[in-house]
């Protein structure tokens, strides 16, 4: 493209500014990608099962299969996006050959590696990951992520664990931005984080990337909750195609991301959406995906 | 003076943070009653397919191209541009633009987000300024309409254009850390702005 320069660290950045204010669904066919995006969704995940499926059947969950993503892609003109296992930088490799527009490094597929995550330095398609704390946000974007997002508890329709994640992350950004510049030494060893980052979080008293939410999200006010905890914009998984009435669902969540500080909306769009996805505890589940991630 | 930002969905802070750091109050705009008072309008980058359906479901849609077309300044930046344009090409046939600046687009013209680059850019403002433009699946402008004068280019492709008190961008000038065209479209703004409103003297270079 002329004389510009493809895949810097703003232009991937740039992509994730964009989203924000949106609700970025996951989709298993192409079918559901047009629902999401009639119903106003800023951009697609496509994934072969949803969380609450990968939950249920158990296994290995790897990337898609790129047929089913080129599907998905020809489906609709917003961006894109793939999840790959954590540390599986082969399976990046092959999703950005795609041309898919943004990488989600997954804690909902499992792991392949339990030590190192990917080097996103090395790819020109931007990177999100997940995060359940300020420490492992800043890891993430020393290993050159775009977008953070607070994992919460992917499958689960329980919002409890992204407050948790949320509150956590901001949480200690907040108190970051009070400390002293000898005290950012301690938060850096603290945090487990490069101190470059946590002095520069200090001086901004923000994350130097977009911070959404993802993980449980079922309901519009659960959207405007994460919204008005401070998320930039949020991830719906298996809260829509798992619930009764997808299409209106989908819209209302849309509607209420937007309209997040407004009740008199919200209470209009929460209105005759069918049955949510049924949801589950944390006491009832064997596998939290969150602690995955290192 | 009072700078609307639309915040149905997108960049829309990064535009407000920018009005702030120039010393102008920015009002976030979700609702009709938030185009009160108003001396210019931003339509942020984001995705015009999901900020077009919010602009109906909201009841912004004909409010706003009423104070366009009422001669309140507006800046049209990447999806912002498509939503103000007359045409847009490759886009979906539910959307629909406001027509307040006559340029056609294409939606995605410089491609997907592998092709999404920066550079810098030569724009005619107060003379030629370089400043910095970062494009992100951005929409190219296909067609210009008569009286719609270039401010920059890009291999011959009009990139910034100003048609009276509207101006569209297909890249993000509120990324990068230059505000010239922030500041060309406040002039623009208070140009048009209501007698009532003071002046604004606080506008310095940056």
């Amino acid at each position: 493209m002329s004389s510009g320069t493809t895949g810097s660290f703003p232009v991937k950045r740039g992509l994730a500014e964009m989203l924000s204010g949106g609700v970025i669904m996951d989709v298993v066919t192409p079918d559901q990608a047009k629902i999401a995006e009639d119903a106003g969704a800023c951009a697609v995940m496509a994934l072969e099962r949803v969380p609450a499926d990968i939950r249920r059947d158990g296994g290995v969950a790897r990337m898609s299969d790129p047929d089913m993503i080129d599907g998905i892609k020809e489906a609709v003109t917003i961006p894109v996006m793939a999840k790959v296992r954590i540390g599986h930088f082969v399976e990046a490799q092959i999703i950005q050959d795609l041309g898919v527009d943004f990488i989600d490094e997954s804690e909902v597929l499992t792991p392949a590696d339990e030590a190192h995550h990917i080097d996103k330095f090395k790819f020109d398609v931007p990177f999100v990951c997940g995060a359940t704390n300020l420490g492992e946000a800043l890891r993430r974007i020393a290993e050159g992520a775009a977008m953070i997002r607070s994992k919460g508890e992917a499958g689960t329709g329980n919002i409890v664990e992204a407050v948790r994640h949320l509150r956590s992350i901001l949480g200690d950004i907040r108190k970051v931005g009070q400390a002293d510049s000898a005290e950012l030494f301690d938060w850096a060893k603290k945090l487990q984080a490069p101190l470059p980052l946590v002095q520069e979080l200090a001086e901004t008293g923000a994350l130097p990337v977009p911070l959404f939410c993802a993980g449980g999200i079922a309901t519009p006010a659960d959207a405007a909750l994460a919204m008005q905890l401070g998320a930039q914009a949020v991830f719906v998984g298996s809260g829509i195609f798992k619930s009764d009435e997808p299409e209106r669902r989908a819209r209302a969540i849309v509607e209420a991301t937007t309209h997040y500080n407004d009740p008199s909306v919200l209470a209009k769009v929460s209105r005759g959406l069918g049955a949510p996805m049924t949801g589950i505890g944390m006491d009832e589940i064997n596998q939290r995906y969150a602690e995955r991630g290192w | 003076m009072n700078v609307g930002v639309l915040a149905l969905q997108g960049a829309y802070h990064a535009h407000v943070r920018t009005l702030r750091s120039l010393g102008v109050s920015a009002t976030e705009i979700r609702k009709p009653a938030d185009l009160d008072g108003l001396s210019g309008v931003i339509l942020p980058g984001g995705e015009s397919t999901t900020m077009s359906m919010l602009l109906d479901s909201s009841g912004l849609r004909q409010p706003l191209t009423e104070l366009g077309n009422s001669g309140v300044a507006m800046l049209g930046t990447c999806a912002g541009l498509i939503m103000l344009a007359s045409r847009i090409a490759d886009g979906r046939d539910d959307q629909l633009p406001l027509g307040l600046l006559d340029v056609d687009v294409q939606r995605n013209g410089y491609g997907r987000q592998l092709d999404s680059f920066e550079c810098e850019l030569d724009v005619d403002i107060n003379g030629m300024q370089r400043m910095h433009g970062v494009f992100i699946r951005a929409p190219k402008i296909t067609r210009i309409g008569q009286g719609v004068r270039v401010l920059a280019a890009l291999d011959g492709i009009p990139v910034l254009v100003e048609h009276g008190v509207c101006l569209g961008a297909s890249f993000h000038p509120e990324l990068g850390n230059s505000t010239l065209v922030h500041r060309h479209f406040l002039q623009l703004a208070e140009a048009s702005a209501p007698a009532t409103t003071p002046p604004l003297t606080h506008l310095g270079s940056r």
